[in-house]
């Protein structure tokens, strides 16, 4: 088994007659995944690469028994995206886009309140579950079928994380990218409990970074309720006060969400702790018995 | 993106939340012009977007305008000092003059985002003038928050309990409601990320007053609010940020003199740590983006090169969406075009990544090649050392 994602999966791309939206539908497709076509308002009834477009998500829901959303909407209309995903009773909604006004998220997370729905992300770089079924953008190249449960904040630092633990030899069961904005729809904690009741992963990496409290909120989790083991990074240790660090989310702000905070909260949760990007693949090895 | 508090005065004023009068000079004839006008005792306040001017000698202030003129000939053009600007201080271009407010009371109003709630959050306090973190910490019952709707907005009665929290009686709390109220709205319109007003005041007449003010853009916005970015003071930037952010790159200098370069935010604090963690210290954060092009390569070894303490540059990539091979003809390109001398080493993994190494050691550049991000690490901090 995995998580979130499984054979049943048929994703539907919104914006998929964008460059970014047309280059990774054909990707996941070409990676295994079931992708029914697109949508963009006003292109519906033509065939875009091969891809059938329509001009509602509720028509592909409708037509291809879409049940998944991957999103690939420019900043401006992305929220406007999730929510008609959503209110088309979408349960899965991947949405890659980067740079969307935080009041928009605020309004799309209230909105999600109404609904059946889960978000991953925004700016994030989507699910995978290897040699599997591939929603988002990272390389699925580097990924293979295993037992260790990726959760991150980031996503090149995913990449590294996942080039590691392949290079020894360890598989993913699933990795999640939960995005990097201060608003986002799944949290660490909504991730590490999917992945504690699948039967598949076996241990788990976490990767978080500066700023609020998700990381916090995750280890007291873990000590409550995880009983897998758990490795853990969070990057941005060096990273001065008040300045945003590329992710909108990745700010130290009035002192707090720091990454020595951070690291010994989840240390304290039990977590093992990693203090270098370049340990994180042998330091699960290690805790695997590897 | 932040701006200048007579900047944020005028939105306020513009959204219905009283200030006092006032208006900018940036010379010290102009102050004395406003404070004639003005009449009376008057403050003359340095406009820099940092804290801590009125311990820096940054706000004083004068019985009348020749006392406003001098005050203005002493701000104008110095550099402030203060904890939150650059040790080296920031050059004083323009300042502030108001009318002095005889003060009865200093309270705290504010509206931000709570994350931990995902929504919208306003705060008030007895306890103005002070930091509000520190008031947080030691006496958290000192401060009403209240959460608001994005799309209702805030409610009547959450207003009217911010405003009884600031312990206004009276007319004052009237005042007080609308104050609340007119603030949410203008943070809500302008997609603020922070309005802050410390210390809002209750005069000795009984108005109620915003004597200072700190307004917040959300970045990700700023393609909406064209009236927000007619504000942005780019004196008040590193110069090289400014450069970066014409090209879309994530950059952000800092102390060291390990130049990195990396593709995306996650990655590149990751470079930053092992830097450290090798023993030394990162010139910069700098995100050249999932999908960096060839022209943004450039462009980022022409910032990190211009900054003077960078005596070696680290380039950490895992191409997903951005190939090596493409990395590696960006690399050569501007390596060659920018006559480049700075020892680079180089980490890259992922797509088309032997392909791109070839290119890089058939080049004939002497560039120092990396097996992993922690030999890259070393490498480059031992490359910037010699160079000493």
């Amino acid at each position: 088994m995995s998580i979130l994602v499984d054979k049943a999966t048929r994703v539907v791309v919104q914006g998929i007659t964008g460059r970014e939206g047309a280059f990774h539908a054909a990707r996941c497709r070409e990676y295994g995944t079931t992708v029914v076509g697109g949508v963009t308002p006003g292109k519906g009834g033509t065939i875009h690469d091969d891809f059938p477009v329509w001009n509602t998500v509720a028509d592909a829901v409708r037509a291809a028994g879409a049940n998944c959303a991957l999103i690939f909407v420019p900043p401006a209309g992305a929220a406007d995206a999730i929510m008609e995903a959503a209110g088309s009773g979408v349960p899965l909604i991947v949405c890659i886009t980067e740079g969307i006004p935080i009041g928009d998220m605020v309004r799309v997370k209230h909105f999600l309140g109404g609904t059946q729905s889960r978000l991953i992300g925004p700016n994030c770089p989507g699910v995978i579950t290897p040699d599997h079924t591939k929603i988002g953008i990272m390389p699925g190249h580097i990924h293979r079928a295993g037992p260790i449960g990726v959760v991150s904040r980031s996503g090149t630092l995913t990449y590294e994380v996942v080039g590691q633990l392949t290079a020894r030899g360890l598989g993913q069961s699933t990795c999640v990218g939960i995005g990097g904005d201060p608003v986002n729809g799944t949290s660490f904690v909504d991730v590490l409990k999917l992945f504690n009741e699948d039967a598949e992963t076996r241990g788990i990496m976490m990767i978080g970074e500066i700023g609020g409290t998700a990381e916090e909120e995750a280890a007291a989790f873990i000590k409550a309720r995880v009983d897998k083991p758990v490795v853990g990074f969070i990057c941005g240790q060096t990273a001065p006060p008040g300045r945003r660090m590329g992710h909108a989310g990745a700010i130290i702000a009035g002192g707090k969400g720091t990454a020595a905070e951070k690291m010994a909260a989840l240390e304290a949760a039990g977590v093992t702790m990693v203090k270098s990007p370049a340990d994180m693949g042998a330091t699960v090895a290690r805790v695997m018995g590897r | 993106m932040k701006i200048h508090e007579y900047q944020a005065k005028q939105l306020l004023r513009d959204f219905g939340v009283p200030v006092p009068n006032g208006d900018v000079a940036d010379t010290p004839a102009a102050a004395r012009a406003i404070a004639e006008r003005l009449q009376g005792r008057v403050v003359v306040k340095a406009q820099v977007h940092a804290g801590g001017r009125g311990k820096a000698g940054g706000i004083k202030l004068a019985d009348d305008a020749g006392g406003a003129e001098a005050a203005a000939r002493q701000i104008i053009g110095m550099r402030l000092k203060t904890p939150q600007t650059p040790p080296e201080g920031i050059e004083v271009r323009k300042v502030l003059v108001e009318e002095a407010s005889a003060v009865d009371r200093e309270l705290y109003l504010s509206a931000t985002l709570d994350r931990g709630r995902s929504t919208h959050v306003v705060m008030a306090s007895e306890a103005g003038g002070m930091d509000i973190e520190e008031v947080a910490a030691k006496t958290p019952e000192k401060i009403v928050r209240e959460w608001a709707h994005p799309a209702l907005g805030l409610a009547d009665f959450q207003a009217r309990r911010l405003a009884f929290g600031l312990g206004l009686p009276g007319e004052p709390f009237k005042q007080g409601v609308t104050l609340v109220r007119n603030l949410f709205r203008l943070y809500l319109a302008k997609d603020c990320s922070l309005a802050e007003i410390n210390p809002l005041v209750v005069t000795k007449d009984g108005r109620v007053l915003a004597l200072d003010a700190k307004l917040g853009f959300d970045d990700n916005a700023l393609y909406r609010e064209k009236d927000i970015v007619a504000l942005r003071d780019v004196n008040e930037e590193d110069p090289l940020d400014v450069e970066a952010s014409k090209y879309g790159l994530n950059y952000i200098k800092l102390d060291g003199n390990v130049g990195c370069m990396v593709n995306g935010a996650g990655l590149a604090m990751a470079t930053m740590d092992i830097v450290k963690l090798a023993g030394g210290e990162p010139a910069n954060f700098l995100d050249v983006g999932g999908g960096a092009s060839p022209e943004q390569i450039e462009n980022a070894f022409r910032i990190l090169s211009s900054d003077p303490s960078v005596k070696a540059v680290f380039i950490n990539v895992f191409g997903g969406i951005l190939r090596v091979d493409r990395l590696a003809e960006g690399v050569i390109t501007a390596v060659r075009k920018l006559g480049l001398t700075l020892p680079v080493v180089l980490r890259a993994e992922g797509t088309n990544v032997e392909q791109g190494k070839k290119m890089l050691a058939d080049s004939g550049l002497a560039l120092t090649m990396a097996d992993d991000m922690w030999d890259g690490a070393r490498k480059a901090v031992a490359l910037a050392r010699q160079a000493k």
